[in-house]
C-alpha cells in the first residue's frame, strides 16, 4: 500500500475542514415546501413556525390548535428535539430557515439583521409586558422578540429531609452549603445543580446573589471585584464534600432526580413545579439562591423565549401579523400557553395577576420571588463571554482552581466582547 | 462541489470578522488565526485530542489485532465471531454513547457500574462529571474501543490470511516455536503493511472524534472545559450560538494543517511512501 504526500495531504485536509464545517450542513432541513414558505392553496401563504420540545405533555398539542385556528395564513409548526439555539442559529444563515420562531435573539443576530423589529406590533400593549423580560429583547430603543411567557429557576427542597436533619430552609450560601454536607448519605445527595456541578445552569446567578452582575448598566464588566472571587470559590467546597448529585440520569431542568429521592435540593425551573407537587404533594418548598456577604441578596434568574421574525423570510409582513394575533391579541391563548401543560408565568402582567394557579402555596412564593429577585440575563452577554465564564465556573467548582486567576480571564474575555458589540452598534 | 467548495470558503471566512453571516465584508487578516492560538480552549481541545490519541491508537490497535489472531485461529465458528466482534462497528456512535452514559456509566446508585461496585461496597461513581480521578476518559475510550475494535480487527484478520501458510512451515522447520516467537518474528512483520494503515486512521479518527464527546459530555447549556476535542470546539464556536465562522474557520485551517503535519509525518516514520526494495 503506498500513498503520496498528496494523498496524504488532501485526505487529511479534507477530512478536518469537512468535518469542522460540515457538521450541520445536512440538506434535510424538515422543511415541506421549497424553504421560502411558498404560497399555499388559493393563493394563501405559508408560514413555517418553530419551537423547540417543550418537555410538558400536551404543549406541542397546544401550540398546533393556535395555528391551525389562525385564519389569515397557513401555519406549519415544527417541533424541534435537539440543540435548539445551535439549530435556529444555524438555520438563521441559510435561505431555508423558519419564518417565525421562538428564541432570544442574541445581540450578534440582532446586529447582524437577522431578526426582524417587531416594535411596532407592541406599541398599545408594551407597558403590560413584564420589563425584566421584555428589556433582554430590546436593543437600540426597539424591541426584536416578543416574550411568550416568563420562566425562572429557584431551589426546590424536600420538607421531611430537612426535618429529619434538624436543618432549616439555607438562606444564605454558607447555610446552603452546610445543608448539602449534613443532608448528605449513603443514598441521597444533598444538592443537585445539574450534572456538571451547576457551571452551566448557574450562571450569573452567585454573582447576582453576591451583589454584582455580568455586565453593569453602563456596559461595563459587572464581576470585576473580589467578592465574585470569594464567592464562585465556595462552591468547590460542595464538590469537596461529596454533597452534590453529579451523573443523575437526567439534567437540573428535570425534577426525576429530586422526586425520586436521589437529592434533598435541587435547583430546577418553575416549569417543573407541577411534576414536583404531584409525586411531592405537600412535602416540598421552594427558594430563591441564597445571598451571599454583605451586599448579597436572594436571586432568582428570570427569562423568556420571544417570538421573533426571521429577516429572511419572504412573508415577513404576514410572519409579522401571525405573532401579533398569537403573542398580543389571543390572551387567552397566551393563558394557556403558560398554565395548562408547564407551568410559567404569563409574561404579560394582566394576565399574571389574574391567573389563579399562580396565587397559592409554592406557585405564590416563586411568583413573588420573580418580582422581587428576578434578574434577567443582559443582552450585552455574549455567547463568547458565557462560554469563557461556565469554564472558568467548572474548573473552580471542579478542580478547585484559583477563582482569582480564573476570573481575571473571564473579565479580559469579557471587555473584549464588550468592546467588540458596543463598537459594532 | 461539497469538498472543495466549503473548504476554500472556510478558509476565506478565515481571514474576516464572520459574525452570524457566511458573507462577511470586515478584512481582519491573521487577527482570527492570532485569537485562535491564544485562546486557552483551542489549545487545551489539542492536548485533550494528545490524550485520548494516546489511550484510544495504541488500545485499539493492541485490541482488534488480539481478537484478529483468536479468531483467526478458530477452527469452528469462525464467521459466527467475526460477526460479533464486527457488528458494534455497525452501532451508531450517538446510540452507543447515549447507552454508555445513561444505562452503564450514570452516576446514580443503579447505574451499571455502580450496581456491581456496590456490591464491593464502593461509593457511587459520577463517572463522567468527576475531574479527579477523570474517570470521563474510561467512559470515552471504552465506547470507541467497543464500536471501533471490530472494523480494525477485520482489517488485520485480512492481513493475517493473505500471510503464505509457508512461512510458518519454514518457520516451524527452523525449530521456531509457535506462540510469541512466531508472532514476533513472522506475522508482525508481514503486517506491517496493514498496521501502518490502521495506526493512521486510528490517528486521523481520533483528531475526527465528535459524536461520542458531544453525546457523553454536552449538555442545553455547553459543554465543560474537560475532554473537549478539537472539533467539539470548533463546531461550538462556529455554529453554536456564538456564530462566530471566522475564527471557528481559522480554527479548522489550523487543525487541517496539523493533522497534515501529523499524517505525512506519521506516513515518513513508518517509511509508508518509501519505494519497495
Amino acid at each position: 500500500m503506498t500513498l503520496s504526500r498528496r494523498q496524504l495531504l488532501g485526505t487529511g485536509g479534507s477530512l478536518a475542514l469537512t468535518g469542522a464545517l460540515a457538521a450541520a450542513c445536512g440538506s434535510n432541513n424538515g422543511r415541506d415546501d421549497d424553504g421560502g414558505g411558498k404560497d399555499g392553496g388559493a393563493g394563501r401563504v405559508t408560514l413555517q413556525q418553530w419551537y423547540h420540545q417543550y418537555g410538558e405533555a400536551g404543549t406541542e398539542q397546544a401550540v398546533r390548535r393556535y395555528a391551525a385556528a389562525y385564519s389569515a395564513a397557513d401555519v406549519k409548526v415544527q417541533w424541534r428535539p435537539g440543540d435548539y439555539d445551535q439549530q435556529t442559529a444555524a438555520a438563521l444563515l441559510t435561505s431555508s430557515g423558519p419564518d417565525v420562531f421562538e428564541g432570544s435573539p442574541t445581540l450578534d443576530q440582532i446586529q447582524g439583521g437577522q431578526v426582524v423589529d417587531v416594535t411596532d406590533l407592541l406599541s398599545a400593549v408594551q407597558d403590560d409586558f413584564n420589563p425584566a423580560v421584555l428589556q433582554p429583547k430590546t436593543y437600540d430603543g426597539k424591541i426584536w422578540g416578543i416574550p411568550q411567557v416568563i420562566d425562572m429557576q429557584l431551589l426546590y427542597y424536600r420538607k421531611s429531609l430537612l426535618s429529619a436533619a434538624n436543618i432549616q430552609p439555607p438562606t444564605t450560601l454558607d447555610e446552603l452549603i452546610d445543608a448539602a454536607a449534613a443532608l448528605t448519605t449513603k443514598k441521597v445527595k444533598g444538592l443537585f445543580l445539574g450534572n456538571d456541578g451547576g457551571a452551566g445552569v448557574l450562571g450569573g446567578t452567585p454573582l447576582y446573589a453576591a451583589g454584582l452582575s455580568l455586565v453593569t448598566e453602563k456596559g461595563q464588566v459587572g464581576f470585576d471585584d473580589p467578592a465574585a472571587a470569594r464567592t464562585l470559590g465556595k462552591f468547590h467546597q460542595l464538590y469537596a464534600d461529596k454533597s452534590l448529585l453529579l451523573g443523575a440520569p437526567t439534567d437540573w431542568s428535570d425534577p426525576s432526580a429530586f422526586v425520586q429521592g436521589l437529592t434533598a435540593l435541587q435547583w430546577s425551573g418553575l416549569w417543573a413545579l407541577p411534576a414536583v407537587k404531584k409525586a411531592l404533594g405537600d412535602d416540598f418548598g421552594v427558594l430563591p439562591f441564597p445571598a451571599d456577604g454583605p451586599a448579597g441578596k436572594p436571586t432568582v434568574p428570570v427569562g423568556a423565549y420571544g417570538a421573533a421574525v426571521n429577516s429572511r423570510s419572504k412573508h415577513q409582513a404576514e410572519a409579522k401579523a401571525y405573532i401579533k394575533w398569537l403573542w398580543v391579541d389571543k390572551t387567552d391563548y397566551q393563558e394557556d400557553f403558560a398554565l395548562s401543560y408547564g407551568f410559567h408565568i404569563p409574561a404579560r402582567i394582566s394576565l399574571a395577576k389574574k391567573a389563579a394557579k399562580l396565587r397559592e402555596g409554592a406557585a405564590a412564593d416563586a411568583v413573588s420571588f420573580a418580582t422581587d429577585h428576578g434578574y434577567a440575563q443582559p443582552l450585552l452577554w455574549t455567547p463568547a463571554s458565557q462560554t469563557a465564564y461556565q469554564d472558568a465556573l467548572s474548573r473552580i467548582i471542579k478542580d478547585g482552581a484559583n477563582p482569582d486567576t480564573e476570573l481575571k480571564a473571564v473579565v479580559r474575555k469579557t471587555g473584549a466582547e464588550l468592546q467588540r458589540v458596543q463598537k459594532a452598534s | 462541489m461539497f469538498t472543495y467548495v466549503p473548504l476554500l470558503w472556510s478558509v476565506y471566512l478565515s481571514f474576516f470578522d464572520a459574525h452570524n453571516t457566511v458573507s462577511p465584508h470586515h478584512f481582519v487578516g491573521l487577527d482570527n488565526y492570532a485569537s485562535m492560538l491564544g485562546d486557552r480552549a483551542f489549545t487545551d481541545s489539542l492536548e485533550t485530542f494528545g490524550v485520548f490519541a494516546l489511550f484510544i491508537v495504541p488500545a485499539t490497535f493492541a485490541l482488534s489485532l488480539g481478537l484478529a489472531l483468536m479468531v483467526n485461529r478458530l477452527r469452528y465458528a469462525q464467521a459466527f465471531f467475526r460477526s460479533v466482534f464486527f457488528l458494534p462497528a455497525a452501532c451508531s456512535y450517538v446510540v452507543a454513547a447515549l447507552i454508555w452514559k445513561l444505562s452503564i456509566f450514570n452516576g446514580v446508585r443503579f447505574g451499571l457500574a455502580n450496581t456491581v461496585l456496590g456490591w464491593f461496597g464502593a461509593d457511587q461513581t459520577a463517572w463522567l462529571s468527576t475531574t479527579h480521578p477523570p474517570w470521563y476518559w474510561l467512559v470515552i475510550v471504552t465506547v470507541r474501543l467497543w464500536l471501533q475494535a471490530g472494523f480494525y480487527m477485520i482489517l488485520f484478520l485480512a492481513g493475517l490470511q493473505r500471510i503464505p501458510p509457508q512461512l510458518y512451515e519454514a518457520a516451524a522447520v527452523d525449530g521456531a516455536r509457535p506462540g510469541w516467537q512466531v508472532f514476533r518474528h513472522i506475522t508482525f512483520p508481514q503486517l506491517r503493511a496493514t498496521s501502518v494503515a490502521v495506526a493512521l486512521l486510528l490517528v486521523i479518527n481520533a483528531f475526527q472524534a465528535f459524536d461520542e464527546f458531544y453525546n457523553l459530555l454536552s449538555d442545553s447549556r455547553g459543554y465543560p472545559p474537560y475532554a473537549r476535542p478539537p472539533l467539539v470546539y470548533l463546531y461550538n464556536t462556529a455554529l453554536g450560538r456564538g456564530q462566530n465562522l471566522g475564527e471557528g474557520s481559522a480554527g479548522a485551517v489550523l487543525l487541517a494543517l496539523i493533522i497534515a503535519v501529523v499524517t505525512v509525518g506519521q506516513a515518513r516514520w513508518f517509511g509508508l511512501a518509501r519505494r519497495e526494495d
